[in-house]
């Protein structure tokens, strides 16, 4: 079993990787103009709508809603897309899932397929896995193709090349491209322009493409797929084939909570009104699109953070970016230091609960808790909370460190009336390290005062006096 | 145990600790909102689309000098397009179906809507007369498209109560775009670069 691409196995953990980012001037200046942008732009388009609060709310309602009787709303979704002629799969991991989709394209015969930008496929490795079977897949998504023509790694959920500057993706499009024009300029126009060029053949001839999906409606058997370029529309038009893998928490249970969504994703995630285009269908359409339609609904650990009460919040979450739009410490590390294919807040809580804490402990750590990612979040995940939750879980994970055993030693003699009476006969010796204990603790003693404890605890004067006192009085 | 047994099952153990609450869902967001035609233009134009407003009596006159005036003369016209839009163009018919080819080297689209969000700038197209296969409004790099005014609704909310699910849906927000480089807004990558809205009544 394995789960995949959540976690990057060649990647040191958090702290090691954030230490160098932070030197990277460079990287920082292009997070930093890249975050602040779309920061802004959200902001303006939040503000715009009196009643976001109540699109907030309703939203975190109908995921919940969701995620209470997930069962039933995956076999409606099952039921009701096969009615309509998709082929329904299911996935327990990313081999599995990884497994489904390459004997699907191999059935094909073809050997290309393109891809449609979607977290859940970098999340199992789909592109490196079909490359193993000996098919190519081709990246759609203008910062996806940036990302693999440069042999990099997204940094970010919906622009995943926000670490690269003009002149650097001007660059691995002369290097790596092919057809790029020898005169090619750095402005994003000319950019976006050979990218136009170098895919459209491409999507003319495409037999089969793969795809996420961004919502999946249990009602119907529809998915939605949200984008700005038309690669998406093109993937879902014009292939023969078309294979789309959806994580088992995308479900809504009715079209109509799309009214809901569909205000919430994009004013969050880019910072517009509506995102240029989204495509809604419902297994195959006669004569529209491809005829060959398959679904593998994938679980790959999210069942597992579905069993914590805490946690399972974050199966809400619908990708939107803007948690990490708004972090300070994703603005100044990046996505790479992450080490996982969800970076940022979100990834923090979603990353160690999809693969197991003790195989990301560092990640609930690498937040200040200064509580912005849950302000922002359009579905109301409590982030702090959770990272918090996961905090107690890595410790509790770990060995026992020499903090842990002095506070468990010092419970169990607070716990007892007699011992701690004991304890604190026994403190007056603490007079003897006033001036400096001996190694190890004179590392702390070094640079630290001692209070000087008392000859006597508060207990015995206690006593002491009492007695006295008693004393006076009979006399 | 199949996949799905064993998924639907871990989904099972994961939920029953705690049985679900009863569902406390409000819908107390606004369903409606006072926008209307002069949103719809303002947001369309905020895309780079541009625009007109013509009485009912004016709209084949105007489809065509539009055509023409952006020298768009092999037209694809799916099924159900008067034609009175059409009037000394080349229209190309999608039967039998063209391919990808033709249609990128056709000069123009035109096609109706099935709604429109004022409050957005949104046309939502589902595939029915006057909008044929998805890839007709996608491949050409000019979308025209008609829009009535009693099609225009103010918000998601409205458009969504009248769209049908089962119908392939597009929704279209101006035209193509990427914010990918450097978050610098480029309009026109893959779908249509241009796109122009007539709205009629």
């Amino acid at each position: 079993m394995s789960a995949g691409e959540t976690i990057w196995v060649d990647n040191p953990p958090f702290p090691a990787n954030a230490r160098r980012a932070v030197n990277d001037a460079q990287l920082r200046r292009n997070i930093r103009n890249a975050t602040s942008t779309i920061r802004q732009r959200r902001a303006t388009m939040v503000e715009e709508l009196p009643d976001w609060q109540q699109l907030r709310t309703a939203g975190a309602a109908i995921k919940d809603e969701v995620l209470a009787r997930l069962d039933r709303y995956l076999e409606q979704f099952e039921q009701a897309a096969t009615q309509r002629g998709a082929h329904v799969h299911w996935a327990r991991d990313a081999d599995e899932a990884n497994s489904i989709v390459g004997s699907l394209v191999a059935a094909t015969g073809e050997r290309e397929v393109l891809k449609v930008k979607s977290m859940v496929t970098q999340e199992i490795g789909l592109v490196g896995a079909l490359a193993k079977r000996g098919i190519s897949a081709y990246e759609t998504d203008l910062a996806e193709l940036i990302v693999q023509l440069g042999r990099d790694r997204p940094s970010h959920i919906v622009v995943p090349a926000i670490h690269k500057n003009r002149s650097e993706i001007r660059k691995i499009f002369l290097n790596e491209m092919g057809d790029a024009p020898a005169d090619l300029s750095d402005d994003p126009h000319a950019l976006a322009e050979a990218a136009r060029q170098h895919l459209r053949r491409k999507f003319f001839q495409a037999k089969v493409a793969i795809s996420g999906a961004n919502f999946a409606i249990a009602q119907t058997g529809s998915l939605l797929v949200a984008e700005s370029e038309g690669n998406g529309r093109m993937c879902l038009t014009l292939p023969e084939t078309l294979i789309s893998v959806v994580g088992i928490e995308k479900l809504l249970p009715t079209f109509r909570d799309l009214e809901v969504f569909l205000q919430l994703l994009p004013r969050s995630s880019t910072g517009e009104r509506m995102n240029p285009y989204n495509s809604v269908w419902t297994g195959v359409t006669p004569g529209d699109g491809p005829q060959q339609v398959h679904i593998v609904l994938l679980d790959n650990g999210r069942t597992k953070v579905l069993r914590d009460h805490i946690g399972r919040q974050a199966l809400r979450c619908i990708r939107c970016a803007a948690c990490l739009n708004v972090c300070p410490v994703y603005e100044r590390t990046g996505g790479h230091a992450y080490g996982a294919t969800y970076p940022g807040p979100i990834g923090a809580v979603l990353t160690p609960q999809l693969v197991g804490v003790e195989h990301a402990a560092t990640l609930p750590f690498a937040s200040s808790l200064c509580g912005y990612c849950y302000e922002v979040c359009p579905v109301k995940i409590d982030i702090p909370t959770v990272l918090v939750k996961l905090r107690h879980d890595v410790v509790k994970a770990e060995r026992a460190s020499p903090e842990s055993v002095l506070l468990t030693a010092t419970g169990a003699v607070m716990k007892g009336r007699r011992r701690w009476t004991l304890a604190l006969r026994l403190a007056p010796l603490m007079r003897l390290f006033r001036h400096g204990g001996p190694p190890p603790i004179s590392r702390w003693t070094a640079v630290r005062d001692l209070p000087e404890p008392p000859r006597q605890s508060f207990r015995d004067w206690w006593v002491t006096r009492s007695a006295t006192s008693k004393q006076a009085d009979q006399r | 145990m199949s996949a799905r047994d064993e998924i639907l099952t871990r989904v099972r153990e994961a939920i029953a600790p705690v049985p679900a609450p009863a569902a406390d869902l409000t819908r107390d967001y606004r369903t409606r909102t006072g926008d209307g035609v002069d949103t719809f233009i303002a947001r369309l134009r905020h895309y780079q689309a541009q625009t007109h407003r013509v009485p009912e009596s004016e709209l084949g006159r105007t489809v065509v000098a539009t055509l023409r005036e952006r020298h768009a003369h092999l037209i694809v016209a799916p099924e159900g397009i008067p034609r009175d839009w059409l009037v000394g163009l080349e229209p190309l018919h999608d039967t039998p179906p063209l391919d990808p080819q033709t249609l990128d080297g056709a000069g123009a689209v035109v096609t109706t809507c099935a709604v429109a969000i004022a409050q957005t700038g949104t046309i939502v197209l589902d595939g029915s007369t006057g909008m044929g296969r998805r890839a007709l409004s996608l491949v050409p790099d000019y979308h025209l498209c008609v829009v009535r005014t009693d099609q225009i609704v103010s918000s998601v909310p409205e458009a969504i109560a009248r769209l049908d699910p089962l119908r392939p849906l597009t929704f279209i927000s101006g035209p193509s775009a990427t914010v990918d480089i450097e978050m610098v807004r480029v309009a026109g990558v893959h779908g249509p670069r241009r796109l122009e809205v007539i709205i009629a009544g």
